[in-house]
């Protein structure tokens, strides 16, 4: 009970860099970012501008960091931030911003500024202005350890199930496997495929891999809300986990925010540099492809559309790997328009799909993702994220689209082989 | 056409068929329909047998007596000069044969009998510093002499940029305080006839105007006559296509030099000069400085004396790096100051970081 | 004081201000931005080909696949006022001269005919920026005082330079006194507002594509 606006502009001056700086100076109000915005096109309300988003921002770092802004701010020509204020961008800064960075991949001077926005987020978080919604996802994760509540037991449950239906082992805290394997909660109570599909590849591959008791939750509430002492907290247990059990690599499940959380932010986070490696399940599943050790049989003859998690290809770098893993059992691949790098988000990333009060404005928001999907038809929709496959599926069911969500790493796992063999290298 | 001037010109070998030329060109410059050059040569030829015979009185002061020497001696003999001479000069200290007291009473004389009619011509500046002690006549200062002369004048003629503007006298850092007719006398029509020294036929044209019409040509906000002073050198120039073409002389001696290419680039003042040099040409016609290949100075433009540099090309600033380092040192030594205030702000608020927990995302 | 004198006046002491308020602005400036720093990036970084700093300062010059459609005035428009804006600035045989003596450096110039025409498209472009950014709801709603402020700061010296070399409404002296302080005018404002973007830009698009290549992200 302790957010107060004094800690929120100290955490602000604390984040506020050289880039940050070089941006907010770069910026000539050409409004191309709103282009670039789903919330934006869908609405066309133009408060939905992303440089607007920063605002605030934008008069801190000019009061606080530069010498006309310090004036103005003497003067009275450039007015202090409120606690009013903040709460007014609130909607701004979460409900309306899903962290895609669309906005920064157009901006004709380079401003980076999904950047800002994370960085944004820190102040807000510690003035109090963030959304209940993910200050409960938060709260889960830091007390209970996951942001839907899921414990250890669940996930026993779970490995149970797995070994007993498909016959593969699910080792669990087996030191130095060369993998360790983590889950979204979303995977642990949703999609329990995921775990079957990871022992049926890493099986075949003849690879070792565990997951970790202490550390099995793959997603970073705190990055979400942008808090940096939360999200290490979180990125903490992983590195505990894996340095423990001395992983070669730890495998972020199929959710994007828990990749960028530990592959990109982790690091930072923590202050040092990992002992092990960070990839996504489908870099993995790339990799395994590349070097022959991902074999299938058979094809899905049906029409198949992939849609791009942010964080995974536009935030992430990984773009090639799942086309090439559709290619392997899909004949009828087909590309939605702005595919890839340019990918238009599902609605819900960044925290957005935690944020009940934002409901309405994510399923205007979906009408960009129904336009794409409209414009393919598919007869199913891969995609490599358990919260872009919630926010689709509740998208399409608003839409009443009758288009099934799946996920790639278990599409691939169908089309392995049956090989029941009694262990798993 | 009879009259003692045309008897003048014939005994200095002019004839009146050359006198009746000169008289329709001096009006087609002037811009005037083509009677006017009859109108004016009679009027001219008419003129000093005729009773009201209109008195010039010239008086010299702070001047090298150029604008003189540019009159009377332009080319030989001057027709200009021979026309002005026999017409109606009562006074020029440089031309008449009288001095001292004789020369005072001419003056007097002159003032006095056509008070009120006469033309009055100034070349030169009037100094005002030391009371105008820097140029005296006859124990009067040149300010004293024009307030006096300019009490019965019909008109002020400023000759030369001296009386015009100030001049080279007034230049930088015009240690006699130097100022033109203009800056003094407010109550008589003048007209400036600037240029270092002024075209000749410039002159005449303005006497053969006021001898025809009784009054002044058209003059532009400076005071100048429309009809010379309308155009800039440079939208006049023979040279004005190199220019457009972007074909410069480098230097006074380069391929482009010799090719006749715009002398911009060597610091001709064309463009921002109102003079009719490049249509009249000097000595009968003969030439003009940038047909010499040497650029217009701008001598008939105010303070062209202080325009930055006759070779400075007119787009080049006079010194504008005068301060640039200085401005480098101090802005570099404020970006350092402010680099620094910022990073202590910075590592302040870093200090300053308390670990948020769980409780803390709440107000 | 006369035209001649206003000439002299900014080529001479208007000019010395207007430099000096320059250099000094944007050294300032530069470092006030730049001084603040970054940490460095503790993730194990991912080479990707073309993904550096270097690659998108030159990258983001084009428009992203999609966005043209978007945005075709925004585009069109500002790729036709920078690159006119070039060609008067840089091209101008006078305006070469100017650097020469500054610099030593030379480069040939365009014919003033052709010099004139950019001029006039640039100028138009400018206008059809303005007026798309008072119809765009967008461009409305983030424009303040600074971005009429910087378009006029802009536009009068391609104005009355071109007015200047037509020789329309003042004398040729007048205006080319007036196009000399329009552009001082330009220089002094140019390091306290947003068209300080001329020099941040290439900071902005370096650190973007910095940032986003440690990733292995082509940005």
């Amino acid at each position: 009970m302790s957010a107060s606006l004094e800690k929120g502009i100290r955490v602000l001056k604390e984040v506020i860099d050289a880039p940050m700086a070089s941006y907010f100076s770069s910026c000539v109000h050409c409004g191309l970012c709103a282009e670039a915005c789903l919330f934006y096109t869908e609405t066309g309300d133009p408060k939905y501008t992303p440089i607007h988003k920063l605002e605030p921002l934008r008069r801190l770092y000019e009061q606080e960091y530069t010498l006309l802004g310090r004036l103005g701010k003497l003067v009275g020509l450039s007015k202090p931030v409120t606690d009013d204020e903040l709460e007014e961008w609130k909607e701004l800064v979460y409900n309306s911003c899903t962290l895609c960075g669309r906005c920064s991949a157009v901006c004709p001077v380079g401003n980076d500024i999904v950047y800002m926005v994370r960085k944004f987020r820190e102040g807000m978080s510690a003035s109090g202005h963030a959304p209940e919604g993910i200050i409960g996802a938060v709260n889960r994760t830091v007390t209970i350890g996951s942001p839907m509540g899921v414990k250890l037991p669940a996930v026993k449950a779970q490995m149970k199930h797995v070994e007993e239906d498909y016959g593969l082992p699910i080792p669990l805290d087996a030191e130095g496997a060369e993998y360790m394997v983590m889950l979204s909660s979303m995977e642990i109570i949703n999609f329990p495929e995921y775990l079957a599909a990871i022992a049926k590849i890493m099986h075949q591959a003849g690879k070792t891999w565990t997951l970790c008791s202490t550390a099995f939750e793959a997603t970073n509430a705190g990055m979400q809300i942008g808090n940096s002492d939360l999200a290490k907290l979180l990125v903490m247990r992983i590195v505990d986990g894996a340095e423990k059990l001395k992983v070669k690599t730890v495998i972020s499940p199929e959710c994007g925010h828990a990749y960028s959380a530990l592959r990109w932010e982790g690091a930072n986070l923590i202050g040092r540099p990992f002992t092990f490696k960070v990839q996504h399940i489908i870099e993995v599943l790339g990799e395994f492809q590349e070097k022959g050790l991902l074999k299938t049989e058979g094809f899905e003859t049906d029409k198949l559309t992939f849609h791009d998690p942010c964080q995974l290809a536009r935030r992430g770098g990984v773009i090639n790997q799942q086309r090439n893993l559709m290619n392997m059992i899909a004949k009828d691949f087909v590309e939605m328009p702005d595919a890839g790098y340019m990918n238009w988000c599902c609605g819900g990333g960044g925290g957005a799909s935690a944020i009940e009060e934002g409901e309405e404005l994510r399923m205007e928001a979906f009408k960009k993702k129904k336009s794409q999907l409209d414009a393919v038809k598919p007869d199913r929709l891969v995609t490599a994220c358990a919260n872009c496959r919630i926010v689709l599926e509740e998208g399409l069911e608003h839409y009443q689209m009758d288009i099934p969500v799946l996920g790639l790493t278990e599409l691939i796992a169908e089309h392995i082989p049956d090989q029941t063999s009694t262990k798993g290298a | 056409m009879q009259g003692p001037l045309i008897d003048t010109l014939a005994r200095q070998g002019v004839t009146r068929r050359t006198f009746m030329k000169y008289c329709a060109t001096l009006a087609s410059m002037m811009a005037l329909p083509p009677a006017a050059g009859r109108a004016m040569a009679e009027a001219m030829a008419a003129a000093p047998a005729a009773t009201k015979r209109p008195s010039v009185i010239w008086l010299p002061f702070q001047e090298c007596t150029g604008c003189t020497e540019s009159i009377t001696r332009s080319h030989s003999p001057s027709l200009e000069g021979l026309i002005f001479d026999a017409i109606s000069l009562d006074y020029q200290e440089t031309l008449m044969a009288a001095a001292g007291h004789q020369a005072e009473e001419a003056l007097h004389n002159a003032m006095k009998e056509n008070e009120g009619k006469y033309l009055l011509v100034i070349d030169g500046s009037i100094p005002l510093g030391l009371d105008g002690a820097y140029s005296c006549i006859g124990g009067k200062s040149n300010l004293e002499s024009l307030k006096e002369a300019a009490k019965g004048a019909a008109a002020i003629v400023a000759m030369g940029s001296c009386a015009a503007f100030g001049g080279i006298p007034k230049a930088n850092p015009n240690p006699t305080g130097a100022v033109s007719v203009s800056d003094i006398i407010k109550d008589k029509p003048i007209i400036n006839i600037p240029g270092c020294p002024p075209i000749p036929v410039v002159m005449t044209g303005v006497l053969a105007h006021f001898l025809t019409f009784g009054s002044l040509p058209e003059l532009d906000s400076k005071g100048r006559p429309k009809a010379f002073y309308g155009e800039t050198i440079h939208d006049r120039c023979y040279r004005r296509p190199f220019y457009d073409q972007g074909k410069f002389a480098k230097t006074f001696d380069d391929e482009g030099a010799r090719n006749g290419w715009c002398l911009f680039e060597l610091g001709c003042k064309g463009p921002v000069t109102y003079n009719a040099c490049a249509t009249v040409k000097w000595n009968g016609g003969t030439s003009w400085p940038v047909e010499s290949g040497h650029g217009c100075l701008g001598c008939s433009e105010p303070d062209f004396w202080d325009a930055g540099g006759f070779y400075k090309a007119l787009s080049m600033p006079a010194d504008p790096l005068k301060f640039a380092s200085t401005a480098a040192a101090v802005g570099a030594v404020a970006g350092v100051a402010i680099s620094f205030a910022n990073r202590g702000k910075k590592s302040a608020a870093k200090s300053a970081h308390e670990t948020t927990t769980l409780a803390d995302l709440e107000k | 004081m006369n035209d001649m004198q206003f000439l002299t006046w900014v080529r001479g002491t208007g000019l010395d201000i207007a430099v000096s308020i320059f250099v000094l602005g944007v050294l300032w400036r530069l470092f006030e931005i730049y001084s603040l720093g970054r940490k460095p990036d503790l993730a194990a970084p991912r080479s990707t080909p073309g993904a550096s700093g270097w690659n998108t300062v030159f990258r983001r010059s084009v428009p992203p696949p999609g966005m043209m459609k978007r945005s075709p005035v925004s585009y069109i428009g500002g790729y036709i006022f920078h690159i006119g804006l070039a060609i008067v600035v840089f091209l101008f045989a006078p305006h070469i001269l100017l650097v020469e003596n500054l610099t030593g450096l030379s480069w040939p110039g365009l014919p003033s005919q052709f010099v004139d025409l950019a001029a006039v498209v640039t100028m138009a472009a400018m206008v059809v920026v303005l007026f798309d950014r008072i119809n765009k709801p967008v461009k409305r709603y983030l424009s303040t005082f600074g971005d009429w402020f910087t378009w006029t700061l802009t536009f009068l010296p391609v104005l009355t330079g071109w007015m200047a070399v037509q020789h329309l409404v003042l004398p040729y002296t007048t205006m080319l006194a007036l196009h000399i302080l329009t552009v001082e005018l330009l220089l002094i404002f140019l390091p306290f507002t947003k068209l300080f973007h001329a020099f941040t830009v290439f900071g902005s698009r370096w650190y973007i594509g910095k940032i986003n290549g440690h990733k292995g992200v082509v940005v």
